[in-house]
């Protein structure tokens, strides 16, 4: 079944689009990623212009975190306050992240440096998360139980929180600072940022893995809401017809992505997750090692309706 | 000065001789885009009028373009840096036809000469404007541009497509494809005789969109705030009736 897009000013196939919609909810419920950067991709591909597809699936992002979270707030598998925390670090990361976006996009570099971005900050996490989720694993089978709470320099700092959810007491400013640069990166790289903010949750703030994929998703929603409004009143870019197919896919997918989430353990979906970022590495390094068969792109001028 | 107007004495001798005009129409006056639109087909047929029997001497030919609304366009060139593929060279195009066709009832060198090509903008390189961004390989990207455009049937040369009988009648079909970009699109006839353009017809295709399709974009053009924060409500109206729809089921 074929639909036109007003905005992208493509006629696309209605099945393809809830179908990366949906395979995108699932990963979404499982791991508390957005899958931004896994739909829009997916999204170019099926021959949507690039602009478009960023833009929109923020939007998609901001539904399936929605549909993510209040399965999560219904298993109280949500920290409220941290989430609030890394929020106001995020917004204020998201919001300077636009501005050198700009910046970049002057200098016709931002293709480049979204790729690099990718490329580094997926590479290090998915190797970090699968090397130490095959340890963690490793030990589990040996029986002896995986020491919880770490005493680093986190701790040695001011301004102390309870935040009873993740059972910590720790100062606000690691929290404030890695959802600031979570939030930059996010801004840059078009995309929610669960992907990063997920490992630093775990690793960095030794927050408990039940609660850091409700908490990420949480945080996601308000961070890609407010880039699908700042896209649509800038760039004109976000396709509603588009959105809601891509939702209805979603939604469906993050729930029963939250259900396969629920039956796996927590070293099992970790493993998942880095696998997945690790092939999704190896795909970019790939594109920018080979020779494409296309050299030559057409890219559309913003505020021209693409 | 006086070089010009004796230009114009011959042209307007030579006119007479083959007072021969177009009279067209087509299937469609206008193309209405709805959420389901796949690709449209407009048929353009028409007649030859004369006043003095067909001349014989040299063949009647048939050139119809139809050209959608341009737009600019950025065209970028990967190149190898420092062992990685990136988009390094690039062009500006200030105005590229979103659709283009050229449609002949012969070969087309045989039915325009490249002065008049030139002089009525006739085939697709004629319909880009101001190409800017280093001219030594300005030529490589309009081609790009061509090649991409022509896979996805948005730039079409359909030589021998239009059938002509007996000097008079003439028809052809061209076919829009589904991502079809909204605006006037432009139709000309033009008759030729040993390349030159004898007649020249010219009428407009409305391509619009009708319904949701056109409430969306006008609000996301006039209110695009206002229209960002609505597709978020979608969104989370969506993401929250999905999740209690599956609690319900569990339940």
């Amino acid at each position: 079944m074929q639909i036109y897009l007003p905005i992208a000013e493509v006629s696309v196939d209605a099945f393809a689009i809830l179908g990366i919609g949906g395979l995108v909810g699932i990963l979404s419920g499982m791991f508390g990623v957005g899958g931004g950067f896994l739909i829009t991709p997916m999204l170019f591909f099926i021959g949507i212009p690039p602009a478009v597809a960023v833009a929109t699936s923020a939007s998609q992002v901001v539904a399936s975190s929605v549909s993510g979270v209040m399965a999560h707030l219904k298993r109280r598998t949500v920290d409220l306050r941290m989430g609030l925390v890394l929020l106001i670090g995020g917004l204020i990361g998201a919001g300077a992240g636009v501005q050198l976006f700009a910046i970049l996009r002057a200098m016709g570099q931002v293709d480049l440096v979204v790729q690099i971005s990718y490329v580094v900050f997926l590479g290090i996490i998915g190797s970090m998360m699968f090397v130490e989720s095959i340890r963690a694993l490793r030990k589990s089978r040996h029986g002896s139980a995986p020491k919880r709470r770490k005493h680093n320099w986190i701790h040695a700092l001011p301004f102390k929180m309870k935040f009873r959810v993740s059972g910590l007491y720790i100062s606000v400013i690691p929290p404030l600072v890695a959802g600031a640069l979570v939030g930059l990166l996010a801004a840059i790289m078009g995309v929610g940022g669960g992907f990063i903010m997920v490992p630093v949750m775990i690793y960095l703030l030794g927050m408990p893995t039940k609660v850091v994929v409700g908490t990420s998703l949480f945080q996601i929603i308000f961070v890609t809401g407010f880039a699908t409004v700042m896209h649509a009143a800038t760039n004109r870019t976000v396709d509603i017809v588009l959105a809601v197919v891509l939702l209805v896919g979603g939604a469906i997918g993050a729930q029963v992505g939250t259900l396969i989430g629920t039956k796996l353990r927590a070293e099992q979906l970790r493993i998942l997750l880095a696998s997945l970022v690790l092939i999704v590495v190896a795909k970019l390094v790939f594109d920018v090692l080979v020779e494409p068969a296309e050299l030559y792109s057409i890219s559309y001028q913003a505020g021209v309706g693409l | 000065m006086r070089m010009l107007v004796a230009v114009f004495v011959y042209l307007s001798t030579l006119l007479p001789v083959w007072a021969e005009d177009v009279v067209a129409g087509f299937s469609q006056d206008s193309i209405s885009i709805t959420t389901n639109f796949s690709g449209s087909e407009i048929l353009i047929f028409g007649a030859v009028r004369r006043e003095a029997p067909i001349a014989r001497d040299t063949n009647l030919e048939v050139v119809v373009t139809v050209s959608g609304p341009s737009r600019p366009v950025t065209m970028r060139r990967k190149e190898r840096f420092g062992g990685i593929w990136i988009n390094r060279a690039f062009a500006h195009i200030d105005a590229a036809p979103t659709f283009y066709a050229v449609a002949t009832s012969a070969p087309y060198r045989d039915t325009i000469s490249s002065v008049s090509d030139v002089l009525y903008s006739i085939s697709l390189p004629r319909a880009f404007r101001n190409v800017a961004g280093g001219a030594d390989h300005a030529s490589g990207f309009l081609e790009a541009l061509a090649r991409l455009r022509a896979e996805e049937g948005l730039y079409q040369i359909n030589e021998n497509s239009i059938d002509l009988r007996e000097d008079t009648l003439f028809s052809t079909s061209i076919a829009l494809p589904a991502n079809l970009v909204e605006g006037d699109y432009l139709v000309r006839i033009f008759l030729t005789r040993e390349g030159r353009v004898i007649s020249a017809h010219e009428n407009t295709i409305a391509v619009r969109k009708v319904g949701i399709e056109r409430a969306a974009y006008r609000l996301a053009n006039e209110q695009p705030l206002l229209y960002g924060f609505l597709a978020l409500l979608i969104a989370i109206a969506v993401g929250w009736l999905v999740s209690a729809l599956f609690r319900m089921i569990r339940a």
